[in-house]
């Protein structure tokens, strides 16, 4: 079989599109271009799978034939009085759409991961507004790249590469050569530390300390990678300066970043652990870059102050659009996250959290949203579509989810599928069904079906559609007792 | 042998490629469960707790308690930080507190780090029923 080429990688928000993949009898034999964890999904993606529908009987899963647990997931879901719908954001916006036409059917909630990762941008995009773009311009134009709580080697390995620091920019060079420099000092940085440690096993001695003060990495030429964390990353290590931020102390050092470059004083010796000297001098950089990008990740999202901890990020960006050219971004993390919250905006107004209870859409996170409701027990059943909260929620809210019926779309036998009441096998989109996902930026790219699924196995979009035609039918049926 | 020693510490809870690589490999893998049963943790703590890498720690919140392996952090220094990639058994320890916007709180937690080399690490059916029991 030929090799084919621009294959849409389905697994992050970075969703690169130049995958070459060979397929030999049904099974990809080779990855071209693949992060790590893109290999990993072609290559093992046919391993733990499920391949029958499961329905739970006396405690244990048994396999029955799908007419039969598309009609036991309908009656769970129309015999529901408040049933969530959650997950989404690893299936194509065509499957998202029947979710949506679903959950409007049996008047529950529709929620995706957005809730538990960059639910909090989204709000604070609401209220302060993003200064946003494609990555395409980051990549020809960005000479001042930051990354705040996030940790893209890790999560989005090929971000750097593709999109920010290292390709070749039509008007900013590539900073590869200089990180091979880098990484080339550091080796020899770290063999005169060692040297040092055994001379001088008493008395710390370290070299890092002469690294410490931003401005000789920050002179560079070129473009700069600054990265914001808690913690020395691996990203970290390949940035040109890193500022290791206290745990939940992100909203201050935003804060006093704010004031800096409007030229403020702040009359304190440091913010969040990091000397104000310092930080006046990441500030001028800010200010005299000509195009900056902050990239931010569930660092902020997550730690203390949530949303706010974005709203003083977004608000850094549009101070920074007074004196220079800025952009924002949030690095969102699973391949179609951004096209969740895109179709269910399209269709009802509102990204995440949709409550159709009352016949039409309502959306408001905190009452309205999966973690809330499940900590409140209001919920009577569950329909999880490609994502597996029992590993992900925390277990408050798990304790709730599996107490009620609980119907799974999955390829695979996740943490949630094995609590759950009726378990649908479902094809990989991205690699056995086509679709369309949404990059972190808002470009929808076609996601390619290069091999055959397994006999039998649906796509999402096509299970939905049969549970969502047989509600209807239950419906109508009890339409006409009630007449 | 005087009482088992105690770390107060900051629970952090975040991705890593090993668990990124596990998850695609697929949930039920050893790749997943290794990836994600771990908790990585500044040399000087483990001093400080008495113990070598590897060993198994109790790490315990107001949320919950759970049994992971410790790792000597790679990036250190981070003195009374600890690190549990996202999973079943970060989430057993992580705070549900949503603060009203539908956002649990993951990072930043105050928990306890005690040695626990006698107590194992459950695997994911076991840690699943012990948590939710369901039959």
């Amino acid at each position: 079989m030929p090799v084919v080429k621009a294959v849409t990688c389905p697994v992050c928000g970075c969703l690169c599109d130049d995958i070459e993949l060979r397929a030999e009898n049904g099974k990809i034999v080779k990855v071209k271009n693949g992060c790590a964890m893109c290999e990993s999904k072609f290559f093992g993606y046919s391993g733990h799978r499920l391949l029958k529908p499961l329905i739970r009987r006396n405690g244990e899963l048994v396999e029955v034939s799908l007419g039969e647990a598309i009609k036991k997931a309908a009656k769970i879901l129309s015999e529901a009085n408040y049933p969530i719908l959650y997950g989404w954001s690893s299936t194509s916006c065509e499957a998202i759409r029947v979710g949506v036409e679903l959950a409007e059917e049996v008047n529950g909630i529709i929620d995706n991961t957005s809730t538990i990762c960059h639910g909090p941008s989204t709000l604070s995009t609401q209220d302060v507004g993003m200064a946003s773009s494609t990555l395409g311009q980051i990549r020809h134009r960005a000479d001042l790249i930051i990354y705040w709580g996030s940790n893209p080697w890790s999560a989005h390995p090929r971000h750097i590469e593709r999109y920010t620091a290292f390709p070749e920019g039509r008007f900013a060079k590539s900073a590869w050569k200089g990180y091979l420099t880098k990484i080339k000092a550091s080796n020899v940085k770290k063999k005169i530390e060692s040297a040092l440690r055994r001379l001088q096993r008493k008395e710390k001695l370290s070299v890092s300390s002469l690294y410490a003060c931003p401005y000789p990495a920050l002179l560079k030429e070129g473009r700069k990678l600054v990265v914001v964390d808690v913690r020395r990353t691996r990203t970290a290590e390949i940035a040109d300066y890193f500022i290791q931020v206290e745990p939940n102390k992100d909203y201050e050092l935003l804060q006093a970043l704010r004031a800096l470059i409007r030229d403020q004083e702040v009359e304190v010796d440091d913010v969040a652990g990091i000397p104000i000297e310092y930080l006046e001098e990441i500030a001028d950089v800010m200010v005299n870059c000509n195009f900056g990008v902050l990239f931010f990740g569930l660092g902020l999202t997550m730690s203390r102050g949530k949303l706010r901890n974005i709203d003083a990020a977004l608000s850094l960006t549009r101070d920074l659009n007074m004196r220079t050219k800025f952009i924002i971004m949030p690095m969102r993390g699973h391949f179609n996250v951004t096209g969740a919250d895109t179709v269910f905006t399209w269709q009802t107004g509102f990204p995440y959290a949709v409550d159709f209870s009352l016949g039409y859409p309502r959306y408001n996170p905190g009452e309205t949203s999966a973690v809330d409701v499940l900590l409140r027990k209001e919920s009577d059943s569950a329909l999880i579509v490609a994502s597996d909260p029992v590993a992900n929620f925390p277990r408050k809210a798990v304790e709730h989810l599996v107490k009620n019926p609980l119907i799974v779309i999955d390829p695979h036998l996740n943490a949630t599928a094995q609590m759950a009441d009726v378990v649908f096998p479902s094809a990989f989109v991205g690699i056995e069904a086509s679709g369309t996902a949404y990059r972190m930026d808002h470009v929808p790219l076609p996601l390619k079906k290069v091999v055959d699924p397994p006999r039998g196995v649906l796509p999402d979009e096509e299970i939905l559609r049969r549970i969502l035609s047989e509600v209807r039918k239950i419906r109508k049926r009890k339409q006409a007792e009630a007449s | 042998m005087g009482e088992n020693p105690k770390l107060r510490v900051t629970l952090l809870t975040g991705r890593t490629i090993e668990q990124g690589v596990g998850k695609e490999r697929g949930k039920a893998s050893k790749e997943y469960v290794e990836s994600v049963s771990v908790c990585y943790m500044d040399p000087e703590d483990l001093k400080r707790l008495g113990i070598k890498e590897k060993t198994n720690v109790q790490v315990s919140t107001e949320h919950g308690s759970v049994v992971v392996k410790a790792v000597k952090s790679l990036r250190n220094p981070h003195p009374s930080v600890i690190f549990i990639p996202y999973g079943p058994w970060a989430n057993a320890v992580v705070n549900p507190e949503t603060h009203s916007i539908g956002m649990p709180s993951l990072k930043g937690i105050p928990a306890e780090v005690e040695p626990a080399p006698d107590k194992p690490i459950l695997m994911l059916e076991k840690l699943l029923e012990e948590e939710f029991g369901k039959d």
